[in-house]
């Protein structure tokens, strides 16, 4: 012990293995927003996987982060899932937007309910995303969802408040979104590769 | 003609079986008057035991000391056979019942469902899905068919030669004869089918009525058979009586499954689809309780079927214990299977949409799923509704939130920055929901974009009416 040996000199006689992270797929589902595009390991949402997305306050912007991924998806006739949303979704905002809203299933769910309806949908495998706000989720019932989508190869956004961000979670990515002082989003965790450093600026429009 | 008999041998004990959840207890039918009990039908821990049909009760209770009694219902027996009657309606449009069997003519659906050993294993499968006990075979004739099965189970005759061979050997108290022609014949020294059939007919003519010659006839097919063919009923009414009572609405689960399952085989022969049907829970007394299930389209799944009802029957608080379950279906549309693109990308596992709908709808309620809309009307709290219909045709794009509140609230936090406004909204004043509003988009301290509006003219007491998220 004691000894200092040079890494390259056990690299080099094979003593030890210099790993590589697995290759990250190329998403097929880019977020519309080049910036976090860039951003993100697979350059797009991680596909059937689940999304989980932080906030400070409602109303800061979280729409406008999956609103570009609605309205592609919806454009091309498949199905959304909107649960348990916390205020009305405005018809006229949201077409303004590009969203078809006739592909747009909005459920109303019990506290105790979303959850469940949100594992269905995404398990059905007849929703391309599936949009839920639950209350109350501990890790167990976030690792469902994850599982779920998996299964039903759809994209799940999960809304929670900011206080939940020190908790584990099992989302294959995490976002925390700051409004101070512009729109930005933290990439708190993402798979395929460590979090980049810093926020991504997204360009808040209100029309 | 080719005709398939599917005798139940065991029809009244595997009704009452059926509707309860699989055990080994011994259990037994009891029929006839209150002094004279006796067996009606034993299952087979109760045969173990040495319980027979015909027994005498007192008999029975020596034996063996516990069992299950359950009274015969030969109502209840009739209602087994003509569900399975409209099962068979399903494989063939000439159905006849015979007594403990049902006849079905099956040439021509071979062309649909294979070769015979192939329908005859999907008759099989379907009768153990069922839950009935059953012996097959197949002859040129009804009769034929109705006798063979009861001597062996799994003949297949095809031609009328090979059907003679087959019948000679048959004991006459296996034939099914007229019941006095077979008194008179074993007297007569006539022991098997084969010397019946050698005897001459003209003998036979004058010796009995022409009764017996008829038959004879129209076993080897030398005569038609005229036969009265089964319709299937406009609706659906199927009852379960249990001896004890159910308290708790999961043990109605299993005779849940079992009554759906029924109506999907029931739907199946009809080729048709239901799209409410309901549910009544008998209780000892009082009103029953009314179950009603209803789905967007018309379906026959039975595993959808069994969801819908289930997650029905869940949301249930039972007032009183359950004595009886009757599912009723009266109107049962024509049923349009949904197609499926070649091209689906979707994972073939898929629930389709439309069944999740009724998954979500079951459990969550009938009005949790909304689609909106938008409307002509420029008011914002009625700007959109769920009601159906088409949107109207987009018009000038004026800043709109992506959120709305439902009722407009006081903005209690400091005075929002403005961004863009007024945009004025007055109108409703024909319809008494008159409103003059300024609105604004505003930046809030929090850095939240929001929709408030207030009283014309003025740049205060903010109303809070939705967000830019």
């Amino acid at each position: 012990m004691g000894q200092v040996v040079a890494l390259d000199a056990l690299l080099h006689a094979r003593q030890v293995w210099h790993g590589r992270a697995a290759p990250v797929p190329d998403s097929h589902q880019p977020t519309g927003w080049a910036a976090l595009d860039a951003a993100l390991p697979a350059g797009g949402w991680p596909e059937h996987a689940m999304t989980e997305i932080l906030l400070p306050a409602d109303g800061v912007g979280e729409l406008q982060l999956v609103l570009p991924t609605l309205a592609r998806l919806t454009r091309e006739s498949r199905s959304v899932m909107v649960i348990a949303p916390p205020y009305v979704p405005c018809v006229a905002g949201w077409e303004a937007r590009g969203v078809v809203m006739s592909q747009v299933d909005i459920v109303q769910a019990g506290e105790r309910d979303v959850l469940w309806a949100a594992e269905q949908c995404l398990r059905s495998g007849s929703c391309a995303a599936v949009l839920a706000w639950p209350t109350q989720a501990d890790d167990r019932a976030l690792r469902r969802l994850q599982v779920a989508a998996d299964t039903g190869k759809a994209l799940a956004f999960v809304f929670r408040d900011r206080r939940h961000a020190m908790q584990a979670s099992p989302a294959a990515l995490r976002l925390e979104l700051e409004s101070e002082p512009g729109l930005q989003v933290r990439i708190r965790k993402c798979r395929g590769g460590n979090p980049p450093a810093g926020t991504v600026p997204l360009v808040a429009g209100w029309s | 003609m080719l005709w398939a008999c599917v005798l139940l041998p065991r029809l009244a004990l595997d009704g009452v079986l059926r509707r309860r959840p699989p055990s080994d207890e011994p259990l037994v039918l009891v029929s006839g008057p209150a002094q004279a009990r006796v067996v009606h039908a034993a299952n087979a821990p109760a045969r173990a035991a040495g319980l027979y049909r015909g027994q005498r009760l007192v008999a029975a209770q020596a034996l063996l000391s516990q069992f299950v009694m359950v009274e015969h219902d030969p109502g209840d027996e009739a209602g087994w056979h003509r569900l399975l009657a409209a099962w068979a309606y399903r494989y063939s449009a000439e159905v006849g019942l015979f007594a403990h069997a049902v006849v079905l003519e099956v040439s021509r659906s071979l062309n649909l469902f294979g070769p015979w050993p192939r329908f005859e294993s999907l008759l099989r499968d379907d009768l153990q899905g069922l839950g009935f006990r059953h012996r097959i075979a197949l002859a040129p004739t009804p009769h034929a068919a109705y006798v063979l099965a009861g001597v062996r189970d799994g003949m297949a005759v095809m031609t009328p030669d090979a059907l003679r061979r087959a019948l000679s050997p048959v004991p006459l108290a296996q034939a099914r004869l007229p019941p006095e022609a077979t008194q008179a014949l074993s007297s007569m020294g006539v022991r098997t089918l084969g010397q019946l059939l050698a005897l001459p007919r003209a003998g036979l003519q004058r010796r009995f009525d022409g009764e017996l010659v008829a038959w004879l006839g129209r076993l080897v097919g030398d005569e038609p058979t005229p036969m009265e063919s089964y319709r299937p009923p406009d609706s659906f009414e199927q009852r379960m009586e249990w001896t004890h009572e159910i308290e708790h609405v999961e043990a109605l689960v299993f005779p849940l499954r079992r009554l759906t399952g029924d109506l999907a085989a029931y739907l199946a022969g009809r080729d048709g689809g239901v799209q409410r049907f309901e549910l009544e829970l008998e209780h000892r007394s009082g009103a029953p309780t009314r179950v009603a299930v209803g789905m967007l389209t018309a379906g026959r799944d039975a595993t959808l079927l069994f969801d819908c009802a289930r997650g029905r029957l869940e949301r249930l608080a039972l007032g009183q214990p359950v004595v009886a379950m009757r599912l009723v279906a009266r109107e049962l549309p024509p049923f349009v299977p949904a197609g499926r693109d070649l091209f689906d990308t979707r994972p073939t596992h898929a629930v389709p949409l439309e069944q999740l709908r009724e998954r979500l709808r079951a459990r969550l309620g009938e009005a949790s799923i909304q689609h909106l809309r938008r409307t002509v009307d420029p008011r914002p709290e009625r700007s959109q509704t769920s009601a159906p219909g088409a949107s109207p045709a987009r018009t000038a794009l004026l800043p709109r939130p992506t959120w709305l509140l439902d009722v407009p609230r006081p903005w209690r936090g400091p005075s929002p920055d403005i961004l863009a406004g007024p945009e004025r909204i007055e109108s409703g004043w024909w319809d008494g929901g008159d409103l003059r509003r300024d609105y604004y988009v505003v930046r809030t301290a929090q850095g939240q974009r929001a929709w408030m509006y207030c009283a014309p003219g003025e740049q205060g007491n903010w109303m809070l009416h939705g967000w830019f998220a």
